[in-house]
């Protein structure tokens, strides 16, 4: 261990940051996540040769770099996700939500998709692979598929398409992996025309968004649990303006509208459940 | 719910029946493929078995074979468990039978999503 990088955070400090975390990614950190700074953010500290976290955050109140700001926002965001995360939701998808989309636009045979959170990745194309499976019918429609993330190396991560053994370990059927991955090396790369059918954009969903198109169904899962109220409140009504009266919207497990954003009507399928901006 | 886990490593053995036993099932062991084929008998006597590739007296590949040629045995899930990563490795196991693969080493939470995959854990 280096240095005066196991001596505690001054709460000083961890204000700067948990402040900071707020600003550009509308992140809360609870008081009592000292812990979460410390072990985050120490291999910024010793990458960068620095002597203490203390340094750390005075050269981020000196304002020097907007890119050693991005490391630290970055590094402090939770990135866990997995490939079909939940299983549940994947099945609504195939069995209730896409085959409802498909009759619905079957006129215009457009479907617009975004991934609203993607970390590396996997949530999106465990979509994907589900439509080659499960709705070979989508081959002649136009889908516009966006995946987004605040974390520019997560955005990176995702456009790769390239996972650890453990990551496709995880939640990823086997039948799955021989049919659509290619080992290199010792990781796994997804098949290309995976990759190239989604458009990868930075968005903070916590700021302004960029112009989208009107989507029919947007996945938002396992974020807006670490934004406060006010910011889930304007982060659903923002979705709600943004979807079709009949699209839907998916969040995580422990997510919901309720009480946050009445438009929405909530859509139980088996045991899972996901919301469609009811406005008339 | 009934478990076999067929594995020539006691360690591997424990670590995969104390995942297994936390979300309810009864475990059985076996720590070879010929010791594992009794259980196969076609009379319902395990509803999973997580299988090794590299086993001595039977590899875990014929077993699953062996698993599969009875249709007696249709319903019983098998997951291939193994330090085996090549793709045409992932890929012979399922031709056998295999309903899923996974590769060593794992983490509780591959095993558990694995599962919920068989609809054999509820998240
Ligand atoms: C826990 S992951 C969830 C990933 C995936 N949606 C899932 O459910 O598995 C949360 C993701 O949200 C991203 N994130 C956090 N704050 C964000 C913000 N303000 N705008 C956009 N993405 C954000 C993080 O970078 C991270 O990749």
């Amino acid at each position: 261990m280096i240095n005066g990088t196991s001596s505690p955070l001054l709460s000083v400090d961890f204000d700067y940051v948990r402040q900071m975390m707020f600003d550009y990614s509308s992140v809360v950190l609870e008081a009592g996540k000292e812990y979460l700074v410390e072990a985050r953010l120490l291999s910024i500290v010793q990458e960068r040769e620095m002597n203490s976290l203390g340094e750390l955050v005075e050269a981020l109140r000196k304002k020097s770099s907007n890119k050693l700001r991005q490391e630290v926002v970055e590094a402090m965001l939770t990135n866990e996700t997995s490939f079909f995360r939940d299983v549940k939701p994947f099945e609504s998808i195939r069995e209730f939500v896409l085959p409802d989309l498909i009759s619905k636009r079957s006129a215009e045979r457009t479907l617009n998709i975004w991934c609203a959170a993607c970390s590396g990745g996997q949530e999106i194309y465990s979509f994907l692979m589900l439509i080659k499976e499960y709705f070979p019918i989508l081959e002649g429609w136009k889908l516009k598929v966006i995946a987004s993330d605040l974390s520019l190396r997560m955005l990176e991560k995702a456009k790769r398409g390239i996972y650890s053994q453990l990551e496709v370990n995880r939640g990823l059927p086997a039948a799955y992996l021989v049919k659509y991955f290619e080992k290199v090396g010792l990781e796994w790369e997804i098949h290309e025309n995976f990759r190239k059918s989604i458009e990868f954009l930075s968005v903070n969903l916590g700021s302004s968004w960029p112009a989208l198109p009107v989507m029919d169904l947007i996945l938002m899962r396992n974020v807006m649990i670490y934004f406060d109220v006010k910011t889930k409140k304007r982060v659903l009504n923002q979705a709600a303006e943004l979807m079709n009266s009949d699209g839907y919207l998916f969040l995580g497990g422990v997510e919901s509208t309720i009480n946050l954003a009445d438009q929405f009507e909530i859509v139980s399928w088996k045991q899972s459940s996901c919301y469609r901006p009811n406005r008339v | 719910m009934k478990a076999l886990i067929v594995d020539d490593s006691r360690a591997m053995r424990l670590i995969i029946g104390k995942i297994l036993t936390e979300i309810g099932f009864e475990i059985i062991e076996a720590k070879d493929g010929a010791e594992a084929m009794k259980y196969f008998d076609g009379t319902g006597q395990v509803d999973l078995a997580l299988v090794d590739w590299n086993l001595p007296n039977m590899n875990g590949l014929e077993l699953i074979t062996y698993i599969r040629s009875n249709p007696l045995n249709n319903d019983i899930c098998v997951i291939m468990c193994t330090s085996e990563t090549e793709k045409s490795r992932v890929t012979d196991a399922l031709s056998a039978g295999a309903n899923e693969y996974v590769m060593k080493p794992f983490t509780r939470d591959v095993m558990l999503a694995k599962l919920e995959l068989l609809g054999m854990v509820r998240s």
